[in-house]
């Protein structure tokens, strides 16, 4: 277990490689919370989910929607890296006649199943495909990424409210708790603590993690899988930016892309050195 | 005489047993949107979202994914306007395989007033890339439209009604998407209609014939795609276009045809409909009459754009 948790930890490290140089190249797009989501979108693609790279629609597939769509780069990496499709689409990020879409699109991207972006609508999407695969009587199951500050969106609750309806139990959404949204704090704009008790009240599974911590990552989904009559939230603790000092718990990072100056730091704090 | 939306129950029900990929979602308004009849048949496949309909969307998006074939109805205020961000996001922009069966449109919700009676809907969604807008005339062109709704890969919107309206066609009224049907021939003016106005320029057009004008009847029960060749060639061939639906005159039908034919055909036309204004409480024969939308005022107008042909 220590061999695979170091593995993933090294396949994160050159993610957040992967995603710098992609958004350097791009200059447009999402860093702070593509940073933050990446450990938990790779222990999904590495370690959890039942996928095929080589057959992105194969039928006996678990299903992934990235709700907190701005966070795109850190799936686009994940999906090239798995193989999906070539690397070399990453430097075509949010360019004109790109797959790679400002935010997830199902119609270009392989490995992309639904069309996200407009915040609070993936968890629904999310126990749609649950309910889906539930009556089909198979045992797929659904992951889910939301931001903290999207929770502010109701749409969310109201996913939250069908899925433990419904006992969606092949349903798992990871909470990004990184504490920062475009203007500032989640707790000034408007705050949606207590995050796991509002959950709770929904009548779902919740486990606490550090969204960092591989090994509790690694955990926290098994955990969620045990877990019978209910769906589960992981609500993950997350650093804004994580891994490049410069961008880490900058609200101001959250749209803005690393510079030509800021490149070989950034780089640099992520053990890159070509 | 049937209401759309209970030949929409009957044969989302008949459905629902040839193809068991159909689910059904609905707002808390089973009853009244009459998908309670496929809830009863095949409760498995039956989802009651309460009244969240944004979610309901969603959900039904995520049902689409995964293989599904998912029907969503609620009143159409609620479902084009609720649930528009959502339809155009989950729905229309990844070309999800879902049908929006919303009823009580328009202005013959009656009494419960502006607040639910929805004469934006057939523009607000028309407006939507990928989006297909069906409102059909009678039960039977509901029957045919929901099959082919169900046929059909992609987003579709279709709007009915809530009280009975008379048949405009026969059993077994074999429905095409994006193809008008000339219901009565004719060759000085043309009336465009859609939903429960086709039935009364019908009317009209007999009640014309008397007084010598020749009014043709073109139904177009797809508002989006529009039937471009028809209309075109109603415009040709009659030199006076009225286009009548039971909706705004701003963006559905009478909006379509004229940016069409503006473009293709200019031509001299009238828009029946309500004008950029909300509904209000009354029975809905009333209101009907209240907003003009009926034989009476078709004649009217038609009287009035032949005269003006000379």
């Amino acid at each position: 277990m220590k061999e695979k948790i170091a593995d993933l930890e090294e396949k994160a490290r050159r993610l957040r490689v992967a995603i710098v140089k992609t958004l350097h190249k791009s200059q447009s797009g999402h860093t702070g919370g593509s940073l933050s989501a990446i450990d938990m979108v790779c222990a999904l693609y590495f370690h959890k989910m039942r996928h095929n790279p080589q057959e992105p629609t194969w039928d006996g597939r678990d299903r992934f929607v990235l709700s907190k769509g701005h966070a795109a780069p850190a799936l686009y990496v994940t999906l090239a890296e798995c193989g999906y499709f070539p690397s070399e689409d990453l430097m075509m990020l949010r360019r004109l006649g790109s797959h790679l879409q400002g935010h997830p699109d199902s119609k270009g991207t392989p490995g992309v199943d639904v069309c996200t972006g407009s915040l609070g609508q993936g968890l629904s999407m999310a126990n749609g495909m649950a309910l889906g695969l539930k009556l089909d009587g198979k045992d797929n199951r659904v992951y889910a990424v939301l931001g903290d500050g999207e929770l502010q969106e109701g749409q969310v609750w109201e996913a939250a409210m069908a899925a433990a309806h419904y006992k969606s139990d092949n349903l798992c959404a990871f909470i990004d708790s990184n504490g920062l949204q475009i203007d500032g704090d989640v707790s000034k704009v408007m705050n949606v603590s207590s995050i796991s008790d509002k959950f709770k009240a929904f009548g779902w599974n919740v486990i606490e993690i550090d969204g960092h911590d591989m090994g509790q990552i690694i955990a926290a989904l098994d955990a969620a899988e045990a877990h019978k009559g209910a769906p589960t939230a992981i609500v993950a603790k997350t650093v804004k930016g994580k891994g490049v000092h410069l961008f880490e718990n900058k609200a101001s990072y959250h749209g803005v892309t690393p510079n030509d100056d800021e490149l070989p730091e950034a780089l640099k704090c992520l053990g890159c050195f070509d | 005489m049937i209401a759309t939306r209970d030949a929409y129950g009957e044969v989302l029900a008949e459905l629902g047993g040839e193809n068991d990929k159909i689910v059904v979602l609905d707002a808390d308004l089973s009853g009244s949107t009459k998908t309670a009849v496929f809830a009863k048949k095949f409760p498995n496949r039956f989802f009651n979202m309460g009244i969240a309909e944004a979610n309901m969307v969603g959900t039904a998006a995520g049902l689409a994914a995964v293989g599904k074939i998912p029907f969503l109805s609620t009143f159409a205020i609620f479902a084009a306007g609720r649930g528009w961000e959502q339809i155009r996001q989950a729905l229309a922009y990844p070309k999800a395989n879902v049908k929006v069966v919303a009823t009580h449109g328009g202005v013959t919700v009656g009494e419960d007033g502006g607040s639910h009676q929805s004469v934006e809907d057939v523009a607000i969604m028309r407006a939507i890339p990928n989006m297909t807008v069906i409102v059909p005339a009678d039960g039977e062109e509901t029957k045919g439209a929901i099959r082919a709704a169900a046929a059909y890969k992609g987003p579709v919107y279709v709007r009915l009604g809530r009280n009975k309206v008379p048949s405009v066609f026969p059993a077994g009224h074999k429905f095409e998407i994006g193809k008008g049907v000339v219901v009565v021939p004719g060759t000085d003016l043309t009336f465009i209609t859609t939903g429960l106005m086709t039935a009364q320029a019908v009317i009209a057009a007999e009640k014309l014939k008397a007084e010598g004008i020749s009014a043709r009847v073109l139904h177009i029960g797809t508002v989006k795609p529009l039937d471009k060749e028809l209309v075109e060639e109603a415009a040709r061939e009659t030199g006076a276009v009225i286009t009548a639906e039971e909706h705004s005159v701003v963006g559905g039908l009478g909006g379509a045809v004229a940016e069409f034919l503006g473009e293709a055909c200019p031509t001299l036309m009238k828009r029946v409909g309500v004008y950029d204004r909300f509904g209000t409480s009354g029975k809905s024969d009333e209101l009907l009459k209240y907003f003009g939308l009926n034989a009476e005022t078709l004649i009217e107008e038609a009287r009035e754009i032949v005269s003006r042909k000379k």
